[in-house]
């Protein structure tokens, strides 16, 4: 049971706390968007293996979603940010790096 | 025949006796047995029966690594299959039964599987049963089934009787193991200030030291033991447990530990179990080591026992488990057990040692007793049938041709060396190092656990960290706590090499091998293991589940590195390229009662009620559980029955006034200058458009396109909407729409607020609904005019504060009322009071959902399951042309929801009016490409309609609209045809007039 920590209220708490919400920083491609979008945005999932960006939400918390970056195969938590970016921040990108040197960056 | 001596045993209080029976025999041994110790003291050696081939089987350990010891527990409300004669305490009138055999333990039919052995291979299921095809589901599965299971489940209709709680707990160093590493890291830790929690499994400290007669800072090792416990109980920084076992190690130093509080108390006022949910800072695994039996031909006979677990039985309860033993090793420390029965007045008739000399301290010690050591030599075989009777030896280097002599004994003390127990290492991904040496796997310190920061938050000390002489054991706990100052002192015994020994002797015949058991209760033999190597089984993974090695309910303890070192030499591979099975927890079976913990009975679940609860149940009411809430089904009246109690309310609610319970409707406040865009993106229709005091109907889809709730949107200003949500749906509505709010739209202007349980919700239906409000007192026009269909207004009813929804899901006049939940009971009261003499009457939501049939009402989950578009349904109406976008406009898009070949909504009755199964298929002649039954229509909600006199369905039908009075068959579940014929889903009061007078 992971432990995480809510960037919105600063609460560490217990996996049970939250709401896992699937992977972060899709784009949304809506009405008029081709086939193959949409079907990017819907069912494509990058499902890596090691540094992955999720969404969560403090369900019983303070209510807010926020986004964590971790590594799927260790479990290893490198740091939680706002739900309001479209991409992994420079200091969470830098924590990666750190940890995970050979790491390529987000894409 | 195993005995009690007249002295001795550490653990025992020889005055105070107790009573026990086993299979019905009254027995009697002493407090502080494990009824192992008392079985065996009262002279009681067979213990149950194998798995497979139904073989005697006695107690072979004395510890939680017990295969064979296993015994149902206790009787009616307390009865427990497969406990563990060894880790259970005895007390007075403890009950036990032996386990796996027919008709007694002593002969049992089944043992005839025993003779039919070499036709009963490894993987024998899988090679025999499959032929012919048919013989699997009605002649094999059945007598697989009725031999398979160890023991008999508790019977269906008892309850038990115990309660069972949680604990959370948080700490900076959990130590795993009481033994002398346990405590010495554990003092270590408690010294330098940490929060420090010690679990021992057993209900005793020190583990094995003391039985071994360690000496620890210049004193025996049980007097150095009690001082350190009570230090560690005097500090309020440490919490120390007995009988709790850690049961799992997961995620991020989450520990579960298994207290057995009450099971040597049972009736006691005390929880039986307790499960200790804890976050550690650090865990120090101090679970020391299990021995290895070896492999010799009729290892598995009762009398065959680890020696250490001999040494216990006479150290701890002064139990031999024979009158002349014969120990047989491959390393020094067996000898411990030599002395150790010689010195309690045992005859010890030989060692016999597999190594080529026996030159150690210890060996010295046993020849200097007059112990005859036999080196260089193997048990050849095991004589006797219930019971060990005598062994022939022979030279370990040869196959067994030769038989070299013939001892007398009744009880075989066997040692293959010693096991770390990494367990609690392995369960989160430690990885572990293959000790060539000493012919273990210990824990790799290099790749320990990662923790929520990716550094390692385990370590393993003492034994289970591979250390096996008392010296490192000592100062190995104390530098990886990080004591400060000197680790306690022990005095050294050095120990000659062991010798890696997987099979004895060395070359043995198949014959032999045939006979030699890795794992007793799952009858698993050396042979099995190279049968299935020879069968082309490489991986450890697949030898496990073929051969079932390692999967009884000891889960390999004893059996896995024999079995993997068997299997290793049959691929011709070191035993590290073999590797290990996985470790998964928990580390032995924890009881399911604990894992419920408190959630049992009226608070497995929170119930969420509505303000009218206790007035439901006050009438008798029988409820319907719909999420978390209950709502009332039906109100039967005195002898009633519920089919009756539904006609009557809707009869009573389409003549004259009924009153509904509709407070569990969701109730989503969205509230801002970007309100109106919000909801016209989450609404399939044109929401933004809606005028203040209006409302309207709504549907919301999720990004396919598919159905996922609706309800009535009341518009309350310029910049609020309320929206209304199915009962269910309120809270995972209420996340989505702050999903997007959060995650998508994060720069609108608009907040959503949950105020579903702020509001009592009542609905009064019925011709006579608006007599019942006007009689109640308002200060509002409740007329036709004043108050219009799909309108709504806030003012007061019966001097309670209420806002008013002109809005109908059963057709009839219909008022929903939204009063404030502290006045929910009082606002119903006085609808009763007034609604008298219209006779009013509560209804449930069977009542509901027949009418909102009889209207042709869908209902989310009933019409829509997930796969199922507003299309379908006939709701075109309510999607909008005019947005350039809504959530789920991109899914409808898609070539398959614009298909004219989906099934749409229609109704459905039968030609004779009967009621049809819901969930009822129309079949097709012929498959389709996946070769399944061709299908053109499902039943998505039926019911008896009072109101028409005959069964009314709804369902989705291939093409159905265009198929208006056209017959089709559909087939129940019981496979007879039923007739219906396609009909307009709306049937009672097609022009909706009776909603609108």
């Amino acid at each position: 049971m992971l432990l995480l920590t809510c960037p919105c209220c600063g609460v560490t708490a217990e996996e049970t706390e939250f709401h896992n919400a699937g992977e972060a920083h899709l784009k949304r491609y809506g009405p008029g968007s081709d086939d193959a979008d949409y079907e990017a945005y819907m069912f494509a999932r990058k499902n890596p293996r090691g540094v992955h960006f999720e969404r969560w939400r403090h369900a019983f918390g303070c209510g807010k979603f926020f986004h964590a970056a971790r590594c799927t195969m260790t479990l290893e938590v490198f740091g939680t940010y706002s739900a309001q970016t479209l991409a992994p921040p420079a200091e969470i990108a830098a924590k990666i790096k750190a940890r995970r040197p050979e790491w390529e960056g987000y894409k | 025949m195993s005995h009690r001596l007249s002295t001795g045993g550490r653990l025992i209080d020889r005055s105070r006796s107790l009573e026990f029976t086993f299979n019905g025999k009254s027995m009697s041994g002493y407090e502080g047995d494990t009824l192992s110790a008392a079985m065996l003291g009262a002279g009681q050696v067979l213990a149950g029966r194998s798995f497979k081939y139904h073989r005697p089987r006695g107690v072979v350990a004395s510890g939680a690594e017990e295969p064979n010891a296993l015994v149902g527990l206790g009787e009616g409300q307390r009865y427990e299959p497969n406990q563990r004669t060894t880790t259970t305490e005895l007390f007075s009138g403890l009950k036990a039964t032996s386990q796996n055999h027919w008709p007694s333990l002593e002969f049992d039919v089944g043992a005839i599987n025993s003779k039919l052995s070499r036709f009963l291979p490894a993987g024998f299921y899988y090679k025999m049963l499959i032929h012919p095809r048919a013989f699997w589901k009605h002649v094999y599965e059945p007598i697989v089934r009725h031999s398979a299971g160890l023991g008999r489940a508790p019977d269906a209709e008892t309850r038990d009787a115990d309660r069972y709680e949680h604990f959370y707990a948080f700490c900076d160093v959990l130590v795993a193991g009481g033994g002398v590493a346990g405590l010495t890291a554990a003092r270590a830790a408690a010294r330098a200030g940490k929060r420090v929690i010690v679990m021992e499994q057993t209900a005793h400290f020190g583990g094995r030291a003391p039985v071994d007669g360690e000496v620890i800072d210049g004193m025996p090792a049980s007097e150095w033991v009690d001082g350190v416990l009570a230090e560690l109980h005097g500090l309020e920084n440490v919490t120390v447990l007995e009988r709790t076992m850690v049961a799992g190690v997961h995620d991020h130093g989450y520990i579960l530990g298994y207290q057995r509080v009450a099971d040597h108390q049972p009736g006691a006022d005390k929880p039986r179990h307790r499960l200790w949910r804890v976050r550690v800072g650090q865990l120090i695994t101090a679970t020391g080591a299990i021995e290895r039996p070896l492999s010799f031909a009729g290892n598995d006979l009762p009398g065959v026992m680890l020696a250490s677990a001999v040494r216990d039985y006479v150290v701890n309860w002064a139990v031999a488990p024979g009158k002349r033993v014969v120990v047989v090793t491959n390393n020094d420390d067996a000898y411990r057990t030599a002395l150790a029965l010689h010195q309690a007045g045992v005859t010890v008739t030989a060692v016999i040692d597999a190594r080529f000399e026996a030159t150690g301290d210890l060996p010295a010690q046993a020849r200097a007793v007059g112990i005859r050591v036999a080196e260089g030599m193997a048990i050849r075989q095991v004589l006797g049938s219930k019971r060990v009777s005598a062994v022939a030896l022979c030279r370990f280097d040869s196959d067994g041709g030769a038989v070299a002599e013939t001892l007398e004994c009744d009880a075989i003390a066997m040692s293959g060396g010693w096991s770390p127990v990494v367990h609690l290492w392995s369960h989160c991904g430690g990885k572990l190092t293959w000790d060539d040496a000493r012919a273990f796997f210990r824990p790799d310190p290099a790749r320990p656990p990662l923790g929520h920061d990716g550094q390692g938050f385990v370590a393993a000390v003492g034994s289970a960290n591979g250390m096996m002489d008392i010296v490192e054991v000592l100062s190995d706990a104390h530098q990886t706590a990080q004591g400060t100052g000197e680790a306690p002192q022990a005095e050294p015994v050095p120990e000659a090499e062991m010798l890696p020994v997987w099979m004895m002797p060395k070359q043995a015949s198949y014959e032999l091998r045939a006979k030699m058991w890795l794992d007793p209760q799952n009858d698993v033999k050396v042979s099995d293991v190279q049968l299935a190597a020879q069968e082309g089984y490489a991986s450890v993974e697949h030898t496990k589940r073929y051969t079932t090695l390692g999967m009884a309910t000891d889960q390999g303890k004893l059996s896995n590195i024999n079995g993997l070192a068997i299997l290793s030499d049959a691929l011709g591979q070191a035993i590290p390229q073999t590797g290990t099975t996985t470790f998964r927890p928990p580390y032995t079976p924890i009881s399911l009662g604990v894992i419920a913990g408190e959630a049992a009975g009226p608070v497995f679940q929170p119930l969420r009620r509505t303000p009218m609860h206790a007035w439901h149940e006050a009438q008798g009411v029988y409820w319907e559980p719909v999420g978390l809430w209950r709502r009332p089904y039906c109100y039967p009246q005195g002898e009633e029955s519920h089919a009756d109690a539904v006609i009557r309310e809707i009869n009573q609610t389409r003549t004259s006034v009924g009153l509904l319970d509709a407070s569990t409707l969701g109730k989503l406040l969205i509230k801002g200058p970007d309100a109106g865009k919000l909801v016209d993106m989450l609404y399939t229709n044109m929401m933004s458009n809606l005028k203040v005091g209006k409302c309207r109907y709504g549907l919301m889809c999720n990004e396919n396109g598919f159905l996922s709730d609706d309800g009535v949107v009341a518009r309350l200003s310029e910049d609020s909407f309320l929206c209304h949500t199915t009962s269910g749906g309120a809270d995972r509505i209420h996340a989505w729409i702050e999903d997007w709010l959060q995650c998508e739209w994060w720069d609108w202007q608009a907040h959503v607020v949950n105020l579903t349980e702020q509001f009592a919700q009542i609905a009064v239906v019925g011709p006579n609904a608006r007599k019942v409000l006007e009689k109640m007192g308002s200060d509002m026009d409740l007329s036709r005019e004043g108050l219009a269909f799909m309108e709504w207004r806030d003012g007061k009813i019966a001097d309670i504060r209420a806002r008013v929804f002109r809005i109908s899901f059963s057709g009839e006049l219909s008022y929903e009322v939204a009063v404030p939940a502290s006045q929910g009971q009082a606002f119903w009261d006085a609808a009763l009071k007034a609604g008298a003499e219209f006779g009013i009457a509560p209804y449930g939501t069977e009542a509901l959902h027949v009418m909102r049939a009889e209207k042709g009402f869908i209902m989310i989950g009933d019409e829509t399951d997930g796969t199922v578009i507003p299309q379908d349904l006939n709701l075109n109406w309510a999607i909008s042309k005019k947005k350039d976008d809504f959530l789920g406009k991109r899914g409808m898009e898609r070539v398959h929801m614009v298909s004219p070949d989906r099934w749409k909504l229609v109704g459905i009755e039968t030609l004779d009016g009967s009621v049809i199964e819901d969930g009822s298929l129309a079949p097709l002649p012929g498959v389709n490409e996946n070769g399944q039954r061709r299908t053109q229509g499902r039943i998505t909600s039926s019911y008896y309609s009072p109101t028409l006199g005959k069964g009314i369905a709804m369902a989705l039908v291939h093409n159905g609209p265009e198929r208006m009075g056209e017959e089709i068959a559909f087939q129940g579940k019981d496979g007879a045809t039923i007739m219906a014929r396609i009909v307009d889903p709306v049937f009672y009061d097609k022009a909706g007039e009776k909603q609108n007078v």
